[in-house]
């Protein structure tokens, strides 16, 4: 039996745009857990991005319970979801954010200087993590030196570098070629199957259908199917048609 | 994170944008620069002053009269401040503008008549010959004695003692030349000549007293003297003490000194502001910064840096900024001081407090104008910091 890592009970969210009150979330329950490859599917609009912010700790719920790794963290102050974000959550994002003027070693170190580590401590950790994913003969490039997909392993290796029980990935191969795409994901499969628990935040069906779990979102709604193996139901269908469309 | 590893970002942060960093020290360099070394010139004047007033003799007492008309000291009234107890010389003066010639050479200077007491109560040197006697007052010899500058424009090839000058179309026969004092408080102290009381009060058709300078046996006596002297003057010219005033070097020095003093602060205040508009400049970039770097706030602050951190990482940019700058400032200003001290006769007098006190108001500054945009750096919100491009 293997531990949630991520269970949500009944969460809502909503925010005003424009004077109208936007449902992003309606009671939405999501259990993931340890070692789960997961991706979260959606058109823009659907949610998605509410969801992952919620995931991330990056915002706050209106309503519901979520627990990260064990700890309820829908009531937490905006310094203990910061640390929170340093030790439980390894952020991947579409334009990679790696920081500009720091080297790929510097930005792969700095959720560790946030932890607070020893120059030495981090810089091993950093390294092994550049290693991790390709890149240790590269690392004091800085991120302009350095290929779309060169820039996103780093940002991995960054995500990676602290050990965190979720690696949460927002539109990991958006800005990258198919082919750097299909290398990032065999990557992340890769990590995968050594225990990493990862959730895909994506709206391209190609990348969900290499996750083990699909979750879709639509309205502020989950509907998921299938478990460790994807199979497509009748909701998934209208969804891909949906998605063909646009 | 620990305060060194945020100096090194801030460094770092400051190092990518070299010349934004500079113009934006520039303000603080200036205003550090300038603090430093318009007090060291105040200062350096105060000091001045001070000094050339303490050569002429701290036991030093005046007693100036302004309106010779309803004051009119006579020889035998000056007798009787020489009896008076803690008063070792007195010498009373006659001043005028006379005309001098030696042949071709002209010159117009001041003539003080006063008595042999004179010398040592104004701490004169001679570099030639001797200086005028009782003997001379008394018999109302034609003798002078030259200032080195009378003496150099009268007789420009020869020595002078011995010769004969014209004053006034009299001939009087030059005794001897006093030592260069150099330029007093506006004033060329060489371009003179003294010749006996006596004599001068012919010359100059006027036996109106204008000064007698006192010298005390002591620095301890100076009060008590003065007010001896004050006593002697209201019993000679009873309720006419608006027409003469007394006072001591102290006094003099005392004046001085609050008038530089009032300079200095004027001139340091002056360089203050353009310190505090240093530090608004510091603001402006630094807000500026804030909204540039607003991606960057929200990365670090998803990967984990809380308020305290963002806060703590600007407000020490802020500072490293402004320090720095104070560095600079400090160097330029001590630079500057140094240079003008070299290449003008300004005396420049270098004060170690003025100098820390200065720097320590540029990291001060820093703090004030760093905290607003550190502030600001610190609240923004992760998710719309992130969306931004």
């Amino acid at each position: 039996m293997r531990n949630p890592v991520i269970e949500i009970n009944q969460m809502s969210k909503s925010y005003e745009l424009g004077g109208e009150t936007v449902k992003a979330l309606q009671e939405v329950s999501l259990q993931i857990n340890e070692g789960d490859f997961l991706s979260i599917i959606g058109p823009s609009g659907s949610g998605k991005s509410t969801f992952m912010n919620m995931i991330g700790c990056l915002d706050k719920p209106d309503s519901g319970e979520y627990l990260l790794d064990g700890k309820k963290v829908n009531n937490m102050k905006d310094h203990e979801l910061a640390a929170i974000r340093n030790v439980k959550i390894g952020f991947i994002f579409q334009n990679f954010n790696l920081l500009n003027k720091l080297t790929a070693l510097e930005n792969v170190e700095l959720p560790l200087v946030y932890r607070g580590l020893s120059v030495k401590e981090r810089r091993e950790k950093a390294i092994n993590s550049l290693e991790r994913v390709g890149l240790g003969e590269r690392i004091h490039h800085m991120p302009t030196q350095l290929s779309g997909g060169q820039q996103q392993r780093v940002a991995i290796a960054r995500a990676l570098a602290g050990d965190p029980p979720v690696l949460l990935a927002d539109e990991p191969t958006g800005a990258l070629d198919s082919k750097t795409s299909k290398e990032l994901l065999q990557m992340l499969k890769e990590l995968n199957k050594r225990g990493q628990t990862i959730v895909i935040i994506t709206h391209d069906l190609e990348v969900a259908k290499e996750t083990n779990r699909i979750v879709r979102i639509h309205d502020g709604q989950l509907y998921e199917n299938g478990g460790d193996w994807f199979e497509p139901s009748r909701i998934y269908q209208n969804g891909t048609q949906e998605y063909q469309e646009q | 994170m620990n305060l060194v590893e945020s100096i090194k970002m801030a460094l770092k942060s400051i190092k990518s944008n070299k010349i934004r960093a500079i113009l934006t020290m520039l303000g603080i360099i200036i205003g550090v620069a300038s603090v430093i070394t318009l007090v060291g010139v105040g200062q350096g004047s105060s000091q001045t002053v001070t000094d050339e007033i303490g050569s002429l003799g701290t036991n030093l007492i005046t007693l100036s009269v302004n309106d010779t008309e309803s004051v009119q000291l006579k020889d035998d009234q000056i007798l009787e401040f020489q009896e008076l107890n803690g008063i070792s010389e007195v010498a009373p003066v006659v001043t005028g503008r006379i005309n001098a010639k030696n042949q071709e050479n002209t010159a117009q200077v001041s003539i003080t008549g006063t008595t042999s007491s004179y010398f040592s109560v104004r701490n004169l040197t001679l570099s030639q010959g001797r200086f005028i006697t009782d003997m001379d007052d008394e018999l109302r010899q034609k003798v002078v004695v030259l200032g080195s500058t009378t003496a150099d424009t009268l007789f420009p090839y020869e020595n002078p003692v011995g010769q004969s000058v014209q004053i006034e179309g009299v001939s009087f026969e030059v005794v001897g030349v006093l030592e260069s004092v150099g330029t007093s408080l506006g004033t060329s102290g060489d371009n003179v000549m003294i010749a006996p009381l006596s004599t001068t009060q012919r010359i100059t058709q006027s036996t109106a007293i204008g000064t007698v300078y006192f010298e005390a046996e002591s620095e301890d006596y100076v009060n008590r003297a003065m007010f001896q002297v004050q006593g002697v003057m209201t019993t000679l010219f009873p309720n006419s003490s608006d027409y003469y005033s007394v006072s001591s070097q102290e006094d003099l020095m005392e004046t001085m000194t609050s008038v530089s003093d009032t300079m200095t602060l004027m001139l340091g205040g002056i360089a203050s502001i353009s310190l505090l508009v240093g530090g608004i400049g510091i603001m402006n970039i630094m807000l500026v910064s804030v909204s540039e770097r607003t991606k960057e706030i929200g990365i670090r602050k998803a990967i984990g840096a809380n308020r305290r951190s963002i806060l703590l990482q600007f407000l020490i940019e802020a500072v490293v900024l402004s320090t720095l700058g104070g560095l600079i400032g400090v160097v330029i200003g001590l630079g500057v001081s140094k240079l003008m001290e070299v290449f003008s006769s300004i005396t420049i007098s270098y004060s170690p407090s003025v100098t820390l006190l200065a720097f320590l108001f540029s990291l001060l500054i820093g703090v004030v104008f760093g905290v607003f945009p550190a502030n600001k750096a610190s609240k923004l919100n992760p998710i719309q910091a992130l969306r931004q491009e």
